[in-house]
């Protein structure tokens, strides 16, 4: 590769210019004399793709990197399909994607090209995406599948329809039109929400899984998952779906699931890798799931982002090895579980599937 | 420099048509030739590399095209949404840019007229993605009061339909855009009017004309092409810009003249800045066509202005 | 066509004849716009409106006193005039009001943000709350910089070249025109072009702060050519002849008598086009891209610059929307004063060394 064999040429410049100018530094960028503890790892570790992640992601980089000094982790929110194309052509040692690789267009292959042999596939952001809302008047509010659907395809266009009202006997729902708000960018989320929409309600929600919204269904729409919390806090009697972490002070909608209401909570939205198949495509190095929308388990949350991180088994160079390892481990590590939840709302990975991801990461080597 | 060593030392004289001897000058003169052509090339390359990495998208479908059959479907609703938001904004820019280039031309005091002017320039000033800022914190939802009420009395007029549900509608993002074009126009509109000679002026006030019917009968007369090319300038800089839009606007990038929707057109600059950054493959090459298209439509409407401009110029 | 006999008045006095139209006192636009004020409060009182409902009634009571007042006293003729006049000070005012509000929002929401540590922080390992903009600062001035470096030698020399060299040639016309042109390419495209350019010889997903530069440059450096044509234009043919006179070279009457006796506005004129392109967000979003660490190396990686730092401060805010939001006014106020800081040295310039050509 051209680009990268330039950019290695950069780094040693990048050096120089950082010691020249270390008087420069930012405040908080202590540089190399600021107490190494006891980290052996240092150097730079460039991945991206999916936009998803980039909140868990910064604040995986922030522990890794305070816990390593030396060490800088850039994650480039480019989206998934850029993540998997970077990550198949070399650039990106790691990515994340919100959708595993499959043969359909070659990826899956030439991802195993890349790597010399397997691929590893870990599910490190499982979230729940809520539905968010504001309406006057109106604190809590339960949907069932179908009427959901009906929402956000714009067939049902009032807070006192009949079917809001079913599922909402005591709330005193407002007869003013709804504001549904969706993203206007392509996004994982769309594509998680349409599947769950998709699988549940396909009479209602006619549209397929799409990641991109169909114009024809009305709605406003936003950029990004704060787009959409924004349109949401600013509009009147609006609804939307976004990421559940940054719903902030907004209303959450619990959803239908066999016949209770359920509360998007990480809890509630990791028990979904649980009861949801293995993909086809899934080995002992894929750990890649269908997410099984439809489920009646009690206290499962049903709709659920999953994202996945890629990585090789084996890198050229011992430096990136070493750095995706550790950068690996400091996720799965229990700090890193505690982080992702706390700052980006990911579900924690259920203790087999930590176990057996932990397992994966130690394998990794250079050669 | 090096120490002045005399001229006169030198018997060669420069016949002041550039025919020189000597060294220095040969060589001043092709690095002052050389960036007359490298402008000229990069003006070229800008439409080369843009056809070069823009090409490919003519066979982009579907997922590629952002869901749309071909690469014409894709880019029409974006022209679309980008001329509207442009002649909305002109709409309200222009009379407000002859009006405030009046003001400072002819009604203000001297003294006072130059500080307005410098208050105009500072709004011109301004960096785009502030004006975007602005748009998204203080104006949309200080505005959506108003959309409710336009909805409510002229709900009937297919602009005013509605729902007024959100602030950041395509009227909100020309509101923006046209208080960005207003400088630049107010500028050459002022530059215009001031050029009008002082005779004609003063001949009317003695006939006894009012200051209006002064302007009517020979500051209008005498500065139309200035003014339309003002307007065309604002035209080119209004559809190319992308932050306000890109930051102000709630896009869906559907067809409609409804301007307080919750479904609004989107540009083709702020579509390009919302989604480059997650774009690949040939989602790039898709984004940069439109560029293509923007970049040939600007230059069309600049080119147009400068010479409506140019032949102004002449005739005057 | 009556009596052609002038209405005289009673006692044939003379004296009395009116030599001027009557004319409303001058202090009648105060009143009635006063009057008009006064009735649009107590109306809107009365039924409750909102300031801006009685602000536009007090507008439109104001439009229609004064020109009926004048109608009734100078006339058709002066009352048009009155109007226009009014209208025309109304449309200037309406200009200036969201000047006042962008200014007052972004220093009332900016201002709180500063702190030592928003200025000296960079974002890197920041989550939530503090951080700064240290990174985003040094971005904005090692890119512009560069475009500076690139576009003031190519756009002097240009300038040169039509002034003093082409001879309003073909190619010098050509030149022109373009340049004219060229400033009207949105600045967008000028990122998307430098984007192709790289992606081409570094293949694709390329990000770093030079491609920045050249993408600021194609905005820059017609602002450049413009300001410097305009600038030797303007200095004397004399001195050149005098100069030619001595034997000196032409290359040296350029470089010692033509380009200083115009230094002064050519700098005024650069200072302008670094504020222009300083502000800048779309080709920076697009070719230089956004980062949380300080980068020195504008060869390199991504590179945060202060506009984008805004943008994706306000369109990224993940669980902190309020840090974030008040971070990305902060940064506003700091790029609005850097702006402005370079409008008034450029103004300065222009005012304090400005040649003495005796005009």
């Amino acid at each position: 590769m051209k680009s990268t064999s330039i950019r290695r040429a950069l780094v040693p410049g990048l050096a120089v210019a950082a010691l020249v100018l270390t008087g420069c530094g930012a405040g908080n960028e202590g540089g190399t004399d600021s107490g190494s503890g006891d980290s052996a790892l240092s150097g730079t570790l460039a991945g991206g793709g999916a936009s998803s992640q980039e909140a868990a992601q910064g604040a995986w980089i922030a522990g890794f990197q305070t816990a390593n000094p030396d060490v800088t982790v850039t994650y480039d929110p480019i989206g998934s399909g850029g993540g998997r194309e970077s990550f198949i052509s070399g650039d990106f040692p790691f990515a994340g994607s919100d959708a595993y690789l499959t043969d359909d267009e070659g990826e899956l292959s030439n991802a195993k090209d890349r790597c010399g042999g397997d691929v590893i596939e870990i599910p490190n952001y499982v979230s729940p995406i809520a539905v968010i809302f504001n309406v006057d008047g109106v604190d809590s509010l339960n949907l069932s599948p179908a009427t959901l659907a009906g929402i956000f395809a714009g067939k049902i266009t009032t807070w006192d329809d009949a079917a809001i009202a079913e599922d909402n006997p005591d709330a005193s729902l407002p007869s003013a039109r709804i504001n549904a708000v969706h993203r206007s960018d392509e996004s994982g989320t769309t594509e998680n929400f349409t599947d769950y929409l998709d699988a549940v309600a396909a009479d209602v929600w006619d549209a397929g899984v799409i990641e991109l919204w169909p114009t024809e269904y009305g709605g406003e729409g936003a950029k990004g998952t704060s787009g959409v919390v924004a349109a949401v806090t600013n509009g009147t009697n609006s609804i939307g779906y976004a990421d559940a972490s940054q719903a902030g002070s907004l209303g959450v909608a619990a959803i239908g699931v066999g016949e209770d209401f359920v509360e998007p909570t990480a809890e509630a939205a990791g028990k979904i890798l649980s009861v949801s198949p293995a993909a086809e495509v899934a080995t002992d190095s894929q750990i890649v799931f269908d997410l099984d929308h439809t489920t009646t388990e009690a206290g499962t949350y049903p709709i659920v982002l999953t994202s996945y991180l890629m990585m090789c088994p084996t890198y050229d160079d011992q430096e990136t090895a070493d750095l995706v390892k550790g950068y690996a481990s400091y996720i799965l590590s229990d700090d890193g579980q505690q982080q992702g939840a706390d700052e980006a709302g990911s579900a924690p990975l259920p203790s087999d599937l930590q176990e057996q991801a932990q397992g994966l990461v130690d394998a990794i080597s250079a050669g | 420099m090096s120490t002045t060593d005399a001229p006169a030392a030198r018997p060669t004289v420069d016949d002041g048509f550039g025919q020189v001897t000597g060294r220095g000058d040969s060589v001043f003169r092709g690095l002052a030739t050389a960036s007359g052509y490298i402008i000229m090339l990069a003006l070229a390359g800008v439409a080369i590399f843009l056809v070069l990495e823009g090409w490919p998208a003519i066979q982009a479908t579907g997922e590629q095209a952002y869901g749309k059959d071909n690469i014409v479907l894709f880019v029409w609703p974006l022209v679309f949404g980008t001329l509207l938001a442009a002649v909305l904004s002109l709409l309200m820019a222009v009379p407000l840019a002859i009006g405030g280039a009046l003001v400072i031309s002819h009604y203000a005091p001297r003294p006072l007229a130059k500080t307005l002017g410098y208050l105009v320039d500072l709004l011109a000033a301004v960096p785009s993605v502030v004006y975007g800022l602005w748009g998204i914190g203080f104006l949309a939802p200080a505005i959506l009061p108003s959309y409710q009420w336009l909805q409510d009395k002229l709900g009937w007029l297919p602009f005013f339909e509605g729902p007024a549900l959100s602030g950041r509608t395509i009227l909100t993002a020309s509101i923006v855009l046209a208080i960005m074009v207003l400088p630049i126009v107010t500028a050459i509109c002022r530059e215009v009017f001031a050029q009008t000679p002082t005779m004609h002026q003063e001949a009317a006030l003695a006939l006894g004309a009012t200051r209006w019917e002064m302007i009517r009968m020979t500051v209008f007369p005498y500065s139309r092409s200035g003014v339309v090319s003002a307007v065309m300038l604002g035209l080119g800089r209004a559809l190319g810009e992308t932050m306000a839009v890109a930051m102000v606007l709630s896009a869906t990038g559907i067809v409609t003249f409804n301007l307080i929707s919750t479904q609004n057109p989107s540009t083709i600059a702020a579509n390009i800045a919302l989604n480059f950054g997650n774009a690949s493959g040939l989602k790039i090459n898709v984004l940069i066509f439109s560029g293509l298209v923007l970049f040939v439509a600007t230059f069309a409407v600049n080119f147009l202005g400068r010479w409506i401009a140019r032949r102004g110029q002449v005739k005057g | 066509m009556t009596t052609p006999t002038i209405n005289r008045p009673s006692g044939g006095d003379r004296a009395s004849l009116p030599l001027t139209t009557p004319q409303l006192p001058p202090i009648a636009p105060a009143l009635s716009a006063g009057l008009a004020v006064g009735v649009a409060v107590l109306a809107g009182l009365l039924l409750s409106w909102s300031v801006v409902g009685m602000a536009v009634l007090a507008w439109l009571l104001a439009m229609v006193f004064l020109p009926t007042w004048s109608l009734l006293l100078e006339g058709r003729r002066k009352a048009v005039d009155r109007l226009v006049t009014a209208l025309v000070w109304s449309t200037f005012a309406l200009a200036m009001l969201p000047l006042l509000s962008l200014i007052w929002q972004v220093v009332a929401k900016g201002a709180p943000a500063l702190s030592v540590e928003f200025f000296t922080y960079s974002m890197r390992n920041v989550i939530g709350e503090g951080g700064g903009i240290y990174h985003a600062i040094v971005g904005t001035f090692l890119i512009t910089g560069l475009a500076t470096l690139i576009s003031v030698p190519i756009g002097v020399l240009a300038a040169i070249y039509l002034v003093e060299y082409s001879s309003e040639g073909k190619v010098a016309k050509a030149v022109t025109f373009l340049v004219d042109v060229m400033t009207g390419i949105p600045s967008i495209v000028a990122g998307l072009f430098a984007f192709a350019l790289f992606v081409l010889i570094f293949g694709p997903g390329i990000r770093m702060g030079f491609g920045g530069s050249i993408a600021l440059s194609v905005l820059m450096i017609p602002i450049v050519v413009r300001a410097t044509e305009e600038m030797l234009k303007l200095v004397p043919d004399e001195l050149r002849e005098a100069s030619y006179a001595l034997g000196v070279p032409k290359w040296r009457t350029i470089v010692k008598v033509v380009l200083p006796t115009a230094l002064s506005g050519i700098v005024t004129g650069i200072t302008l086009a670094i504020a222009r392109v300083a502000g800048e967000t779309a080709p920076l979003l697009i070719i230089a891209g956004s980062a949380t660490s300080l980068n020195w190396n504008p060869f390199s990686e991504r590179m945060a610059t202060l506009p984008v730092f805004i943008f994706s401060s306000i369109t990224e805010q993940g669980r902190y929307p309020e840090a974030q939001t008040e971070r990305a006014w902060g940064a506003a106020l700091v790029l609005i004063i850097i702006v402005m800081a370079l409008n008034l040295i450029a103004r300065l310039i222009g005012r304090v060394f400005a040649p003495k050509t005796g005009r």
